[in-house]
């Protein structure tokens, strides 16, 4: 045997990228069951197809860039992207809008920065963002939940969404299963009262929205199990979500503006569970430092709140996520921790 | 209680101890090796003066060099042999270095020089005790290998109000303290008492131990009885045991940057040291042998042995039934710190606690490192509070200022942040070679100074030099004067020259 050098420390702790990445997408499980119940196969299929396209891009890009796509492909980052815009396209949405969303997530989002580590912005929500813009009618188009109202139909069986996903031998569907999900029809109806709109509409469930407060309860396990491996810390989660709560609070409860929609309505419809746990607790494009992720979750929580409210889109996960990557380096540079046996900082500057 | 609740140790890990493989083995005498080598430096300072010549027969605990300078330390026999060699031998160093070593051929026999301790120091002068700790050659058996003398005189005006002694031992593998304070817990608190009388007694004297170790906590409490030497139990985590990090647990001070711990009136002392300072004392001994731990899964026999100073790792190696197919690399040290070795030569110092031969199952080849995803663990665990992955940034990019900035110099290189990196990525070692780099350019800076400073001052000799010799040469010769016999045309070219020169 020969002795060699190897730097202390000799020892690591398990697991690495990798195997995190796999337990981020063990935890989605919840959810896309959840989805799936309620919406049908589609959102299966969707994740299905966008994870194979990440890879293939994924392994495109690294060629272009040489670097070794096995030790890539290996941390499961670009199946992790496929998989998170999977699960936030409308379930039939058509097979060319899920390439598009990959293939602009992955290689322009992703590679053009230089890959894992050092894209500013969550690949999936940019993708996701440039579909929304791009293709409004079908990124829109959401299937009703399943047993909504009396009299309709039966959701698709796996063939027919994916036939209609991936329209070969026949045209698409007619369009006759979808309607708007309860964060439009609360957009659309902002003038009315409280018991003209979510009162009386099924579309807004038992407590959040109809299907959704249970895709929302998926994630929120998901998102508890992953917590609770110490994949990310509470900070984030807990700043966005007590946001939220807390706007709600005083403008649904205190200031009596029912339009606005309860505490309950902002978590558990549209994307907000999926986003406090999969989506700004990616650790590349969040902060770092403790304190910062607390900040980064409150004005991600606080941009959703007034954008839902007061802005033009239904939904407003992925755009706060994109604003606040962009802040994401500043929050870093001024919540530093104090260092230990370094004087505070205020310290310092009476100092200077 | 209380406080250590408020004294929490903020971030840090848990790896697994691994102590089980070696806790329980007694501590037993090594046998002999042929060849002892004895480093002259084995401490910070000058190296000592060897008294003894090649072929001189000396005996156990005669004094074989004697120190030079203040830091510098004697170095003993530590048993009866033949001085065979004065030559430079590979020493435990992270860079393999060499320095210069006594070589002693062991004769077998083990005739020692009779010793005089002191019965009753507390009768004895503290100048004449610490004479004695210093004639002993003890020496910071943790880490630097510090003059244990010169740490015990008081520098600053403050006087010492806590004394630790450091039994946490919270590097995994390593059990030698723990086998030392189980088995000679009354030297262990005698010295501590030694040190506290050196100390003016302080208001506290603590022997601090990690949780994990029970057995020694109980006869550490067992001796301590009746005395001011109070025994505490810390919360086992990895790196307690540092001093910065055991000042902050036993007194809730934090040591600020670029303070020594005698500043806020605290001293650290080894378990280890403490007991060779009792030896010193009470019997009389030089510093000859030291407890290592020898473990690992390609050791047979993991255990707790009595060393000789100067033993070759080899030896210890063979005596212990180290499997050479097995193992992964050697290393001196626990696995967080400990450095590797390329040389099974090198021999046994003062602060050499433990030799760990893991197998390759164990300790497998580093993986590859991935991108960093700033998960921020290494953050999370850094117990200095720095921010390792914007260290790790800054010094791949060698931005030196930011470096500095963000605190490079306080890492204190427990290797906490590579432990926890998701991405497996060496951050430590990006942190030295960053030091080294910073080191290596202030050096650079400071040449360029004195370089800069000395060109200076020749420029002004040779000014005023000149300005001299134009003053001697005004009145000019005239030109039939310039071709008298008076003049001396040595001179005129030496003066030639000069200007050329410049």
């Amino acid at each position: 045997m020969t002795l060699i050098n190897i730097s202390s420390p000799h020892v690591a702790s398990d697991g690495d990228a990798g195997s995190m990445m796999r337990l981020v997408l063990l935890a989605t499980l919840p959810g896309l069951l959840m989805l799936t119940y309620w919406f049908g196969w589609g959102s299966l299929i969707n994740i299905i197809w966008a994870v194979l396209l990440a890879l293939v891009f994924e392994t495109l890009s690294l060629l272009l860039r040489g670097r070794p796509v096995g030790f890539y492909l290996k941390d499961y980052s670009a199946v992790l992207t496929g998989v998170l815009l999977g699960l936030a396209l409308p379930p039939l949405a058509p097979w060319w809008v899920t390439l598009v969303g990959v293939g602009f997530a992955i290689i322009i989002a992703k590679h053009f920065f230089g890959g894992l580590g050092h894209n500013p912005f969550n690949p999936a929500m940019v993708g996701y963002v440039v579909l929304l813009i791009s293709f409004p009618v079908e990124m829109t188009s959401w299937v009703a939940p399943r047993d909504l109202v009396d009299g309709q139909p039966a959701l698709l069986s796996f063939s027919e969404s994916f036939f209609q996903i991936f329209p070969v031998l026949t045209q698409p569907l007619v369009d006759g299963y979808t309607m708007a999900t309860a964060l439009d029809l609360f957009k659309q109806h902002q003038g009315d009262l409280i018991h003209q709109s979510v009162g009386v509409r099924a579309a807004f469930g038992y407590f959040g929205a109809a299907g959704w407060e249970w895709v929302n309860l998926g994630y929120l396990v998901g998102g508890l199990f992953l917590l609770y491996r110490r994949v990310f810390t509470w900070h984030a989660p807990l700043g966005m979500l007590g946001a939220l709560l807390l706007l709600s609070l005083i403008f649904h409860g205190l200031l009596n503006i029912d339009s606005i929609g309860s505490p309950l309505f902002h978590w558990f419809s549209g994307a907000t569970m999926l986003g406090a746990f999969f989506i700004i607790t990616d650790p590349v494009t969040s902060a770092t430092s403790l304190k910062g992720r607390l900040l980064y979750g409150i004005a991600i929580g606080s941009l959703i709140f007034v954008i839902r409210s007061w802005g033009n889109y239904p939904d407003a996960v992925a755009f706060s996520v994109l604003l606040m990557n962009f802040a994401a380096p500043f929050l870093d540079y001024y919540t530093q921790p104090r260092s230990f046996g370094q004087a505070a900082i205020y310290a310092r500057k009476e100092k200077d | 209680m209380l406080n250590n609740l408020f004294n929490r140790l903020r971030g840090g890990i848990h790896p697994p101890d691994q102590k089980q493989m070696s806790a329980e083995q007694p501590i037993t005498l090594m046998p002999f090796a042929d060849r002892l080598i004895l480093p002259l430096s084995q401490h910070i300072g000058t190296p000592a003066h060897p008294v003894v010549k090649v072929g001189d027969k000396v005996l156990g605990g005669q004094l074989l060099a004697e120190p030079d300078g203040h830091f510098s330390l004697p170095v003993h026999a530590p048993t009866s042999g033949v001085v065979i060699a004065f030559e430079d031998h590979r020493v435990p160093h992270p860079s393999n270095l060499t320095a210069p070593c006594l070589i002693l051929a062991v004769d077998g026999d083990h005739l020692t020089l009779e010793q005089e301790g002191f019965d009753n120091f507390e009768q004895v002068s503290k100048q004449e005790l610490l004479n004695k700790i210093r004639g002993c050659g003890i020496a910071g058996m943790g880490g630097a290998g510090f003059p244990t003398d010169a740490k015990l005189k008081p520098r600053s005006n403050k006087a010492i109000e806590t004394l630790i002694i450091n039994g946490m031992e919270c590097e995994p593998y390593i059990t030698a303290d723990d086998r030392l304070m189980r088995e000679h817990a009354d030297d262990v608190v005698t010295g501590a008492r030694i040190l506290a009388y050196l100390l003016d007694y302080p208001k506290r004297c603590v022997i601090a131990v990690e949780d994990n170790k029970p057995e020694a906590v109980a006869m550490l409490r067992l001796a301590a009885a009746g005395s001011q030497v109070e025994v505490a139990e810390f919360p086992t985590k990895y790196p307690s045991g540092s001093e910065k990090q055991l000042i902050q647990l036993v007194t809730g001070k934090k040591l600020p940057t670029g303070k020594l711990p005698s500043d806020i009136g605290v001293m650290v002392q080894n378990i280890t040291t403490t007991v060779g300072v009792y030896r010193a004392i009470i019997q009389g001994k030089p510093m000859g042998a030291r407890v290592t731990t020898v473990t690992g899964k390609a050791i047979a026999r993991p255990g707790n042995y009595k060393v000789l100073m100067g033993t070759p790792v080899a030896h210890l190696l063979k005596e212990t039934g180290y499997d050479e197919s097995k193992s992964s690399r050697l290393i001196l040290g626990g696995p967080m710190m400990g450095f590797t070795i390329t040389d099974a030569q090198v021999p046994i110092i003062k602060t050499s606690n433990c030799v760990l031969a893991p197998s390759l199952e164990e300790f497998p080849d580093p993986p590859v490192p991935q991108a960093c995803i700033r998960c921020g663990k290494c953050a999370q665990v850094c117990p200095m509070q720095l921010l390792p992955q914007q260290l790790y940034w800054y010094a791949r990019s060698r931005d030196q200022e930011k470096l500095q900035r963000y605190h490079l110099f306080d890492c204190i290189e427990c290797g906490s942040c590579a432990y926890a990196c998701t991405s497996n990525i060496p951050l430590v070692h990006y942190f030295r070679a960053a030091k080294g780099d910073i080191r290596t350019r202030q050096q650079q800076q400071q040449a360029a100074a004195s370089a800069k400073l000395r060109h200076e001052k020749r420029v002004a000799r040779k000014e005023a030099l000149q300005a001299e010799r134009d003053a001697k040469r005004k009145p000019r010769p005239k030109p039939d004067q310039a071709m008298d016999k008076n003049t001396e045309p040595g001179k005129i070219i030496a003066s030639t020259t000069e200007t050329i020169e410049s």
